[in-house]
């Protein structure tokens, strides 16, 4: 099974970034990566997405066009049993309080802490391969 | 103004110098003016009048006191001070009061209506002649000449002695409108004072307001290209470890493999000084965000006391964990009537921990240069003032020089070595209570001594607004 995790950010560099840090799982074929730079882009993705193979989208909130916390009922409404972790510059209370409410599964503020964003690709692939 | 015919007249005919001099031009009170008239009048108008002994009694509600006199001896005088003199007819002063106009007792002895016998007993006069001083019809005064023996006043005598009530009420009334002029002119310019500090402040949070947005926009635009940096730059590290291994088996002669070392070591050093800037930046621009951060907790009534009491254990055991050898004294003196108050307690505790952490700077500061002697002391106040409540952090540590002053709550302005403060801890604290709180934040220092943040605010919430700058 070729898991999929989609990336969606409207900076180009993200998908570098991503791309460099993941690089010996992707190498490894643990999972493999998608970038999207607007949510109507990601919806799009994620439509075409095998069924088994999205385990994990991660969306940043401020895009312009659809926002991260627009595209997020959107993307629960088309794959419910798909976790969202949204990511954003400016993690206060009320961003989290929407991002939570609006059935995201965290909230991760840049600069990136890819520890944490490694356990958690890490924890789905497992859930999905166990 | 005082009328200057009149007081030309009067300081001619009264010859008083006081008065002639200048005395009305400068700002004089209106009592010593009424009595320089009064005593003006007395002994000119006994002499022309030839009488004896002279006085002006003065309104004082309903009843009437010696204001001034002339002629009499100490002990009269004094007894006479101490007298209330009611509106009733067996006096002279009162009956002249009852009847508004002017009242002549030839011989008060045999006088139907006089019955004062202590005081003709005391003063020793026969003759009286009282004027009332009418202002607009009510009698405010009077003026009471006496002669010791039986000498009716001259119809003369009597009409000078009017025209002096009548100009004497004029004067004491110029003096009153012109004490009311200066009364109402030092009031003027107190609005005047308060108006321009009004207007200062005004100013002041407008152009921090507005920076606040500038600042904030500035930094929205800076964290995104940041991050990356930071992100980047963090990987890099974590790469050119990955490459040192990579090139570890490789076979090189040892000058070669010294090259590669150092190059991948002076690479990583540089890096690690990139990750190191890049957060000092990051910290900065999340500082800078809180000025426009739209949602800040919520509005509820707290302990004042226990807000302050936590800020202060939070504070003090945050330094003592960063460094095991700090101890300062805590003072704390809290008012339990403070009791609870309509805020938003996040933001209120990030302001007593900015200005703890100020005051823990400057004691600390203050002890590395006096070492010995010297005892560290951060007092914590807090105080009830009815619909306001007041915070006070003090600390006698190196006090605030009066021209860095007027700039701690300009955001950036920092006296902290580079990357130990954002310069944006007071800016912040500023708009949480001024504009978030509609309170007051005020700065106490004497360079060397001391500084003392006090803070005002209000019990319940007016116009409640959800965030800062927002």
């Amino acid at each position: 099974m070729n898991f999929l995790v989609l990336v969606v950010d409207d900076e180009p560099d993200v998908e570098m970034l991503f791309r460099q840090q993941f690089r010996r799982d992707l190498r490894d074929n643990r999972f493999t990566m998608d970038f999207a730079q607007s949510g109507e882009s990601a919806l799009q993705r994620i439509g075409d997405a095998a069924e088994q193979s999205l385990i994990l989208i991660l969306s940043d909130i401020n895009m312009p066009g659809m926002s991260g916390l627009e595209l997020l009922p959107k993307a629960k409404a088309a794959r419910p049993d798909v976790p969202v972790i949204m990511i954003t510059a400016y993690g206060d209370d009320a961003t989290k309080r929407k991002a939570l409410e609006g059935g995201a599964e965290a909230l991760l503020t840049k600069p990136i802490d890819f520890l944490v964003l490694r356990r958690e690709i890490d924890c789905r692939v497992m859930r999905q391969t166990y | 103004m005082v009328d200057t015919h009149f007081r030309d007249a009067l300081a001619d005919r009264l010859a008083i110098p006081e008065i002639a001099e200048g005395g009305l031009r400068q700002p004089v009170q209106y009592p010593r003016l009424c009595l320089l008239i009064f005593q003006a009048i007395q002994p000119t108008a006994a002499r022309l009048c030839d009488a004896h002994y002279a006085m002006i009694f003065r309104g004082e509600g309903d009843t009437f006191k010696l204001a001034a006199n002339h002629g009499f001896a100490g002990e009269y005088r004094e007894w006479m001070q101490r007298q209330i003199i009611e509106r009733r007819r067996d006096t002279l002063v009162g009956r002249t009061v009852l009847d508004r106009k002017m009242v002549h007792i030839p011989d008060a002895a045999i006088d139907p209506e006089y019955t004062w016998s202590e005081s003709i007993k005391r003063g020793g006069f026969r003759t009286m002649l009282g004027v009332p001083l009418l202002r607009e019809g009510t009698p405010i005064g009077v003026i009471a000449l006496c002669r010791s023996n039986v000498s009716p006043f001259t119809d003369k005598q009597i009409e000078l002695v009017t025209t002096f009530a009548d100009q004497a009420v004029i004067a004491i009334e110029n003096v009153r409108l012109f004490d009311e002029v200066q009364a109402r002119t030092r009031e003027l310019s107190l609005s005047l004072d308060d108006l321009r500090a009004a207007q200062d402040r005004l100013i002041q949070t407008e152009k921090l307001a507005s920076l606040g947005q500038l600042t904030a926009g500035i930094a929205h635009e800076i964290k995104n290209p940041l991050n990356f940096v930071n992100n980047f730059s963090t990987l890099s590290k974590e790469l050119v470890d990955e490459l040192g291994d990579a090139l570890k088996p490789i076979a090189l002669d040892d000058k070669k493999r010294e090259e590669l070392d150092e190059l991948t070591r002076l690479l990583k050093g540089n890096l690690e000084k990139v990750v190191q800037h890049g957060q000092r930046a990051d910290s900065i621009v999340k500082n800078m965000l809180l000025h426009s951060r739209e949602g800040s907790g919520e509005r509820r009534s707290v302990d004042l006391n226990a807000i302050v009491e936590d800020s202060l254990n939070l504070a003090y055991h945050g330094a003592r964990a960063e460094n095991r050898e700090f101890n300062i004294r805590l003072d704390r003196s809290f008012d339990l009537a403070a009791g609870m108050v309509d805020l938003f307690p996040q933001e209120i505790t990030r302001v007593l921990l900015n200005l703890i952490s100020n005051g823990v700077y400057a004691v600390m500061k203050r002890k590395a240069e006096m070492r010995d002697g010297y005892e560290p002391t951060l007092a914590a106040a807090t105080g009830d003032l009815g619909d306001r409540v007041e915070i006070r952090i003090r600390d006698n540590g190196s006090g605030i020089p009066q021209g860095v002053k007027e700039k701690i709550f300009n955001p950036f302005f920092t006296t902290k070595p580079p990357g130990e403060g954002t310069g944006l801890g007071l800016s912040l604290s500023y708009d949480i209570i001024v504009k978030q709180h509609s309170g007051l934040i005020e700065v106490d220092t004497q360079p060397g001594e001391f500084t003392e943040f006090r803070i005002i605010l209000p019990r319940k919430a007016a116009v409640s607004r959800a965030g800062v700058g927002s």
